[in-house]
Formats: structure tokens, sequence, C-alpha cells
């Protein structure tokens, strides 16, 4: 058997595009390459997935500083969220894997400075999506267990974060699919993802279209499987309701 | 057992409670009256400091709660309260729901305090509904579950906000019959509702709030038939 049209596609129509030539795309050349590619799945995805729960645990801290009462700690959660969503994720990622050397003489790895930098970023923009989830439950759930002399941080745990969580899973699996796709930005201080893999392939073949084409391909099944999730979730949530 | 000393609470410009002062002994049940929104429920939530008083002094069991020093969790343990909207943990059983607080606050071993969730599940006739979640209750089985929550902290006194009026009428019945336990077992009550054959039944006194204050302190069998302030005449005329 052979899957050679999988690795042998013409696209005729798009010739006019490579002005008059006919451009045909030819898989087969970079077959070799393709497991090469694929290991770039399991970085990719344990990037993202590190990246979310750290993101979402400091984003959780950052949601209870900013509904606290603590005035301090509220300006601090709301400059910090401010700052990382007024500035590009690709200059954070930039300043902290090439200032923190020369600020702390420790070189991380590019997956070191990529897994801080997304984190600190996803806490910024989840904070605000738990802050959300916890306003929204309902009030006389804090009363009740309030009453029963249940202490605040006992009450957020048990009570209020596992309702909060409940109601804004789906809206943190969107993150997630966001965190997913912006983690190819990783590529950009040689971090060997997904992307990166692609480029590097591009790079050594002198072909582009293949390689890029494989690597769009994966992240979108990758996205497509997260988003099938979320939709799954939401459906089971709305029965229970 | 329950005084508040010139209890005021304002909420922005609004005055709601002014120079509140009167005293709920042990074993005593007040019946908390008024019409909508003159601050039943405020005065209620003042005595457990779910709403901070703005001046005036609150004392159980002559421990001023309204002392910033109280550790409020501590009296907090000793004052049951049972909501209109029954505020039961969705996420949790119905077992869960009343071990919790044992469990949690008290430090009960597991054993222990499921031994006491069944038996005060039992007092309230819900017994086979322990693994059950809240969402699989009627609204006077959720309110039962409630008061058995309130219940398994062994509280020295019991709060009630209108626990009937998000009720269907049958279903009022059952849980004004649990509260009629609980009287009949020496507990102390301050019932805030608009069931006003159930508060001339069991209560040994009406506070009849108005404008702020409170206009009428007296036995059922006084209120009910001969109240003093024209107010509480007016009330009575509309509800009875
Ligand atoms: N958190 C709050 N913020 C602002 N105003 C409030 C708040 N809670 C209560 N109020 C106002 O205080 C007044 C008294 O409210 P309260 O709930 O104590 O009345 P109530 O006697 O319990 O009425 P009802 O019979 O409708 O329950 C009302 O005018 C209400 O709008
Ligand atoms: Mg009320």
């Amino acid at each position: 058997m052979s899957d050679d049209w999988l690795y042998n596609v013409s696209i005729t129509p798009l010739s006019v595009l490579a002005q008059g030539a006919g451009l045909v795309l030819d898989f087969s050349r970079i077959r070799e390459n393709i497991p090469f590619i694929l290991q770039g799945v399991p970085v990719t995805l344990s990037f993202s997935i590190v990246s979310a729960l750290f993101g979402f645990t400091w984003g959780t801290v950052l949601s209870i500083f900013k509904i606290s009462n603590i005035l301090p700690l509220k300006l601090l959660a709301d400059l910090y969220t401010s700052i990382f969503r007024g500035t590009p994720l690709i200059l954070q990622l930039a300043l902290i894997y090439f200032a923190t050397p020369q600020l702390t003489g420790i070189t991380p790895t590019p997956f070191q400075a990529a897994v801080v930098t997304f984190s600190l970023n996803s806490a910024a923009y989840s904070s605000e999506t738990i802050r959300g989830g916890i306003m929204a439950v309902d009030r006389g759930q804090r009363e009740a267990a309030m009453t029963l002399g249940v202490k605040y941080p006992t009450m957020m745990w048990d009570i209020v974060l596992p309702q909060a969580f409940k109601n804004i899973l789906p809206a943190l699996v969107n993150e997630s699919i966001a965190l997913l796709k912006d983690s190819a930005l990783v590529s950009t201080v040689g971090a060997l993802d997904l992307m990166r893999r692609g480029q590097v392939v591009a790079a050594e073949k002198f072909i582009f279209f293949e390689p890029l084409m494989i690597v769009a391909v994966i992240y979108y099944v990758l996205v497509m499987g997260l988003t099938f999730v979320a939709q799954q979730l939401e459906r089971r949530m709305r029965k229970s309701d | 057992m329950i005084r508040t000393e010139f209890l005021c609470k304002s909420f922005g410009n609004l005055k709601v409670l002014n120079d509140i002062s009167t005293e709920i002994r042990k074993g005593e049940v007040v019946a908390i009256l008024g019409p909508s929104g003159c601050g039943k429920s405020t005065l209620l939530r003042c005595l457990n400091l779910l709403e901070t008083p703005t001046r005036g002094r609150v004392y159980i069991n002559d421990v001023e709660i309204t002392n910033p020093k109280t550790d409020v969790n501590k009296v907090r343990q000793n004052m049951g309260m049972v909501f209109q909207h029954f505020n039961l943990f969705p996420h949790m059983t119905v077992l869960q729901n009343v071990t919790y607080g044992p469990i949690k606050v008290k430090q009960m071993p597991k054993g222990q305090a499921q031994e006491l969730g069944m038996a005060q599940l039992h007092v309230v006739g819900l017994d086979e509904k322990a693994d059950v979640y809240p969402s699989r209750l009627s609204g006077g089985q959720k309110q039962r579950v409630a008061i058995a929550r309130a219940l398994a902290m062994q509280p020295g006194v019991m709060l009630f906000d209108e626990p009937t009026s998000a009720l269907d009428p049958e279903m009022v019945k059952e849980v004004l019959a649990v509260m009629k336990g609980l009287v009949n077992s020496g507990m102390t009550m301050a019932i805030v509702t608009h069931e006003m054959g159930f508060a001339r039944e069991v209560a040994d006194r009406i506070l009849f709030l108005e404008g702020g204050g409170i206009a009428e302190d007296a036995p059922p069998s006084v209120f009910f038939t001969a109240p003093k302030s024209e107010r509480a005449q007016q009330f009575l005329e509309k509800v009875l």
C-alpha cells in the first residue's frame, strides 16, 4: 500500500499565483523530516500545559488579590494585569529570555524562559476570567459558609472556587487554545517546538510550503481537539444545570 | 443570650436601622415582623455580623461581637442561620452539606460527623436523602437540609430569615413543622417571617419593626389583638 497521495499533491489552481510556473507541492521531499516535526508535538503540548497550569494557579492568586479589600494587593494585581496586557507577548518573551542572564546571572533554557513568560502572561488574562467566575458565585454561598464559622481561605477553597471554576471551565479551555497557538512564539528564542521544527526543515531543504503546511495541519488538529473538549464540557454543564 | 445596644445600620445614605436596643433571652422565641424593606433581614444579619453595624453594640452571651478583637468565626459557630434561598452547597451531597461545618470548623472526625449528620437529617425527616445532591430536592426538602446543616453545628441560637418565603404553599407546612419541633426542644430562636399564624402560635415575643426602629415589642396575644401603634394596626389589617 502506498500513501504517496499524502505527499504528492498537485494543486493546479494555485499555479496562477506562482507566476505561470506550475506549482507542485511535493511532500515526499520532506518525508524523512516528518518524524522530526512530529517530535515537536510533545514539546508544544507540554509547554502549553505547564504554562496553563502555572498561569491559572497564579491567575487564581491574582484574582483573589483583586477581590480582596486590601488596597495594595488590589492595586498590585491590577497593575500587573495592565502591564502584561499592555505590551506584546513577544517582547515579554525577549525580555525574560535575554534580560534575565544580564540581571541575575542565571541563563534560562529557551523552554524555561518561555514557560515563565507564558505563565506570567496567561495569569494576567485568566485572573480576569477567574475573578468574573468568583463574582458570579451566589453571595448566599459565601454567607452560608460564613455563618458556619468557616474561615475565609477555607471558604474560598472549598465553596467558592469549585463553583467558580465549574462556571468558567469553557472559558479557560478557550484560553488554553489561545495559549497553544501563541506558543509558536517560543520558536523566536530557539525552543524546538512544532513551529521551530517546521522552520528548521524549511531552511535545511529550501522548501517552505510543505513543512509549514504540515505544521499548520498539526496545530489545527490540536486546536480542534481542544475545541471539541470545550464543547463537550459546555454541553455536560448545561445538562447538569 | 443576644443583646443589642443602640444598633444602627446605614447603606450609604439610606438609614435602615436606628438605635435598636433589645434582648433575646435564652430559650426565647422571638418573631420579627414588619413591612417589606423595613430592615428585618438587616437586623438579623447584624446579629451574626453578616452586616457590619454602622454604630452600636451587639453582645452574644455577654461577649461584645462588635468589638474588632472578638473572633467572629468562633461566635458564628454558636449561631445557626437559615436563609430564604437555602444556600445549600450545590457541589456537595446532602450529608456532605450537613457534615461540612463540624468537620471543617470543629475538626470533628469524619465518622463522628457523619453520625451526627445522619442524626440531624433524621430530625428533619430526610435520612433517605443523605447521598443525594441538593439539585434533586424540592424546595421544602432543601430548607430542611439547610436547617439540619445549621443544627449540626449544635448552636445555642438559630436565626431564620423568611425560611418559608421561597416555598410553594404545600411545602411551607413541612418546614414549619420542623421549626415547631425546634421550638419545643427549647432552642433560642429569632425568626423573620410573614407567616402570621405561625408567629402567633410559637413566638414568645413579637418585635414589630417600622421606620428603622422597634415600633412594638409585645407577646403575640397582645400584639395580634391590641397593637398599640397605629403602624402595627395598619400592618395587621393588611396581612390578616
Ligand atoms: N447590601 C445592601 N446595600 C444597599 N441597600 C441595602 C442592602 N441590603 C438592604 N438594603 C436596603 O435596606 C432596606 C432594608 O432591607 P432589608 O432586606 O433588611 O428589609 P426586609 O425588612 O428584610 O425586607 P423584606 O421583607 O423584603 O425581606 C431596604 O430598603 C433595602 O433596599
Ligand atoms: Mg428580608
